[in-house]
């Protein structure tokens, strides 16, 4: 049998949804009552009344609430999930705001009717009487303080973080040279295609809840409804359906909306169904990556650092309920390939009259690798020295692995790579795109009177956190074989890669393997689909539940077949003696064979009563057995394993319109061994096109008093494929991580991760300016070239 | 109490007539999906920006989120699923997206799909840049679009294949 594992196959997923057969939220539940919701149209206000008369009139309408309609838990404040020692004033939101609203968005009333036209008529009849209080909006005005958006949290911080090693003010005094930066990034969103959505039912006769949501996390979204609804966890259910993207937004729950909707279905025993439009999820759901950076850096003649300081400014908008996962991964991912033996970072996470921030892919990687990498470059100016050769003077070598880097990871963890070769990741690169031919390709542009320039980036992922996942596999007496694993899907082909690696563990066609994801009804423990982690955390967990059903599977076949396990080998669903012809038995008769049941129901079951199996001195199942060819794994690593890659990049810029236009784009990626090569690629594809939107495209335009200017995808520039680079070029490494037994390590997010370093890598080298923020427009980089010429 | 008046619209959806009673501000992505049931059709935007929810009316691509129901009275309209052939081989586009790994979520893929089958009709030999042009009104936030475009060449050949081979397109 030919291994799955490392096949480029084409998915299993697709017959279905290119039919048209999908199953996504709003595809579901059409008997269900549709919801709206009266949002704040102001960033920061106290609330002084809500009058509902005016929508009562609406014929449809079947419900309005607000906070004062919502008892027990669900009117306290939603859950703060990832609390930290160092989050001293964490503040979250309200399911329905009760006195203040802290941006716009923020939902306040809650209208279901018999459709959203009608629930959307309603909500646009009540009317709300606000009291305007002063907005904080941006970086400086929430560091300046002068207003507060919480009025019991001191200079809008909710946290600060400081974390260390070596000694930093010895070394950077001792350094021959210094330089000092300050870096910006600005606010993007993962924008999927799909926005939030949310149906649910109530059992009147059972009591029982089902839910179904396009969330990143079932399980999560199930203990979040079940402590807020006051329910068991055994009487909830939490099933994810198609989702059509998530890129993190989705991995942020309860949101408001999930613990409504269940909450409005119980009290009026009917489905009720919440899908957002696109403006609710501009203004409602979730952004990612402004901050702000001051870097010192001292090193040597030769470009080695000696000593690092940042200090950063993580904008988390309104309320912090996701904690300080994105500025701890900044604080620590930031180190990349580098050994950067001294080094000091300290955030403070601030308030804003915006919506909040949680990770969107890269999660604070993007933001980390911009100021590593600019601060490499900026080495290599100092020093006219080539930029790979400063970069290969400070890589950690593969000699030094694992590396420990004496900080604390986002998973509370220390900071070990455990594997990884950058020499040979930029070797690679260099080679991919020319890198030692290219002044070549720039004098001879320059000489037509072109401007081309060439920039790369490199970075390390932890991915594959914490804490565990679970699987479970059962092979029926049909021979199929039935693989639950908890965590979600969003479109990252699991049933395909999970698929694969059952197959080769159990010997068994690949057509005959199902998988489900997200079904709490299947596998109740499981953490989500983040950071990288579904292929190493699951695809681990299913490896260890098909080993152990294929265990089994071999000690009854043994028995059948009067062999010993250790002879016997599974292939194409088939357990046969080696090199005994004929002595064999379908994994099907196994099946049946493993359930002392006495009925023959079918031909499965009456084949397999020509064997005899069990050891008639003890009961049909045996202490310690179970019936059923069935495997349970739960995979828990110590801690993450270590991704990495590099990305070069070659642009162009027009001499008068200051238009950039990527020419070539090259990636080197080492995400250990691939499962499925084809669907690798496909996330590196899509996490270029976002890294390319968030450097030169997406921004989320607040002006001062807290207004999105552009919450729509006619205004937010997402890219088309007229702004992705014609071809992505790709190389892989391959070191094995020593951290899991398929030696994976993860790949969802890297592609975006580079993508702002390299590409202001690249204007820089085209246009000789400093580029110190992202993204860049064309009349950003027009009133750059301006600033120079006036010197 | 505010009551809605309805109208009566007759489609032709997927080569079946279909009657439906809706009020004039219904949009024809939700009569689709919520009245007709053919939830292959997405929206991912509601203002005509993304390109999800195009289905072919008359033959012609169109945003189902911007025409309203009562506007395509009498119309043919062809979603995603009508663009299987009856005896369920996928259409040259929908293979090709699953043979070239052209969708990941899937939520824009029936946009793309139904927007390509109208574009090959037109131009059944796309260049490169008649391929990016062919889809370049349509927002998809997985692919970076690179194995979509080899989607559109794989359905072109898909097609020509089929035509030769005697088989329906």
């Amino acid at each position: 049998m030919t291994r799955m594992f490392g096949q480029p196959l084409a998915r299993v997923e697709d017959d279905r949804l290119v039919r048209g057969h999908g199953g996504y939220l709003d595809d579901l539940g059409s008997d269900a009552l549709a919801c709206a919701f009266v949002r704040s149209p102001h960033a920061h206000a106290r609330i002084l009344d809500i009058d509902v008369s005016g929508a009562l009139e609406i014929d449809g309408l079947v419900a309005i609430y607000t906070h004062e309609d919502l008892d027990g838990k669900v009117g306290e404040p939603l859950p703060l999930l990832i609390p930290h020692p160092a989050l001293t004033h964490g503040r979250t939101q309200y399911a329905l705001a009760r006195d203040e609203v802290n941006h716009v968005g923020e939902p306040i009333v809650m209208v279901l009717a018999r459709d959203r036209y009608l629930a959307e008529d309603a909500a646009e009849r009540v009317l709300v009487t606000y009291q305007n209080l002063p907005a904080v909006v941006g970086i400086p005005a929430a560091r300046a303080a002068e207003h507060l958006v919480h009025e019991d949290v001191p200079g809008n911080v909710a946290a600060n973080l400081r974390q260390s090693k070596g000694d930093v003010d010895t070394a950077m005094a001792a350094a021959a040279h210094t330089l000092e930066l300050d870096l910006a990034i600005e606010r993007s969103a993962a924008t999927p295609m799909e926005g939030r959505g949310v149906l649910a039912r109530w059992d009147t006769e059972s009591n029982r809840l089902r839910m179904w949501t396009s969330t990143q996390t079932s399980t999560g979204v199930r203990a979040a409804v079940a402590a807020k609804l006051e329910l068991a966890l055994v009487d909830v259910d939490v099933i994810t359906p198609d989702v059509g993207g998530g890129f993190g937004v989705k991995i942020v729950h309860p949101w408001p909306e999930e613990v409504l909707v269940p909450w409005a279905a119980r009290r009026l025993g009917s489905p009720v169904k919440f899908v957002e439009d696109r403006r609710e999820h501009f203004i409602s759901s979730a952004h990612e990556r402004q901050q702000l950076h001051h870097v010192r850096v001292g090193f040597d003649d030769d470009g080695v650092i000696a000593a690092l300081d940042v200090r950063f400014w993580h904008d988390h908008g309104a309320y912090i309920p996701y904690g300080l996962i994105v500025p701890i991964i900044t604080s620590t991912q930031l180190l990349g390939p580098y050994r950067t033996p001294n080094y000091r970072v300290e955030f403070d996470s601030l308030y804003t009259n915006t919506l909040i921030v949680t990770p969107y892919r890269g999660a604070g990687r993007p933001q980390g690798v911009f100021v590593m990498e600019r601060v490499m470059d900026a080495v290599a100016a100092d020093r006219g020295l080539d930029r790979t050769v400063v970069r290969e003077r400070n890589f950690i070598t593969p000699e030094e692995m694992p590396y420990d880097h004496g900080l604390i990871f986002q998973d509370g963890r220390p900071l070990i790579y455990d594997s990884g070769d950058y020499p040979a990741s930029l070797a690679k690169l260099k080679a991919l795109v020319g890198w030692d031919e290219f002044t070549g390709v720039r004098d001879a542009a320059r000489a037509e009177g072109r401007r081309v320039g060439i920039g790369l980036a490199c970075y390390v992922e932890g991915t594959g956190v914490g804490p565990y996942e679970g699987a479970h596999v059962v092979v029926e007496t049909s021979g199929k074989v039935k693989v639950a694993t908890g965590l979600t899907s969003q479109g990252q082909g699991h049933q395909t890669v999970f698929a694969q690696i059952v197959a080769d563990e159990l010997g068994v066609p690949i057509g005959d393997v199902e998988v489900v994801t997200g079904d709490t009804r299947r596998m109740g423990y499981a953490v989500g689909t983040f950071a990288s982690r579904a292929a190493v955390m699951s695809g681990s967990a299913i490896a260890l539940a098909a080993r152990a059903a294929r265990a089994k599977a071999l000690k009854i076949a043994a028995d059948a077949l009067e062999a010993d396990p250790e002879d016997l080998e599974i292939v194409d669903g088939i357990v046969r003696v080696v090199g005994s012809p004929g002595a064999e038995i379908s994994l099907a008769t196994v099946a049946v064979l493993s359930n002392p049941l006495r009925y023959a129901f079918d031909d499965a079951a009456q084949a397999a009563t020509q064997f005899a199996v069990g050891d008639t001195g003890k009961p049909p199942v045996a202490e310690g057995d179970e019936p059923g060819i069935e495997g349970r794994g739960f995979f828990s690593p110590m801690q993450s394993t270590f991704a990495s890659g590099m990305h070069a990049v070659v642009v162009e810029t027009d001499p008068d319109t200051a238009e950039i236009k990527i020419l070539r784009y090259c990636v080197v990626h080492d995400c250990g061994n691939l499962i499925n090569p084809r669907i690798v690629e496909g996330q590196i594809h899509g996490g270029v096109a976002q890294g390319v939107g968030g450097a030169l495209y997406e921004r989320m335009a607040y002006d001062d008093a807290g207004q999105l200017q552009n919450a729509s995808f006619m205004d937010f520039l997402m890219p088309y494929v007229t702004e992705v680079p014609a071809k992505i070029e790709i190389d892989h490494l391959v070191t094995p991580s020593p951290l899991n037994p398929l030696g994976i390590k993860g790949a969802g997010e890297a592609g975006v991760i580079p993508g702002a370093a390299a590409i202001a890598s690249a204007i820089e080298d085209a246009e000789a300016i400093t580029i110190t923020s992202m993204p860049i427009s064309p009349t950003e980089l027009f009133e750059l070239r301006r600033q120079k010429e006036q010197g | 109490m505010t009551t809605e008046r309805l109208h009566d619209v007759r489609l032709s959806v997927n080569g079946a007539a279909r009657d439906v009673r809706v009020p004039a501000r219904r949009l024809l992505s939700d009569c689709l999906r919520h009245d007709l049931q053919l939830t292959g059709t997405h929206v991912g935007c509601e203002h005509g920006v993304c390109g999800a929810c195009t289905v072919l009316v008359d033959g012609a691509p169109m945003r189902s989120c911007l025409l309203l129901a009562v506007s395509v009275d009498g119309a043919q309209i062809t979603t995603v699923e009508g663009l299987t052939q009856s005896d369920g081989t996928l259409s040259p586009v929908q293979q090709a997206f699953a043979d070239c790994h052209g969708l990941q979520c899937g939520f824009c893929t029936p946009g793309f799909l139904t927007t390509i089958t109208a574009g090959l009709r037109e131009n059944p030999e796309p260049s490169e840049d008649d391929a990016r042009e062919m889809i370049g009104g349509n927002l998809c936030r997985c692919t970076g679009y690179q194995n979509i475009l080899k989607s559109v060449h794989r359905a072109a050949e898909i097609q020509r294949e089929r035509r030769s081979g005697g088989e329906p397109a």
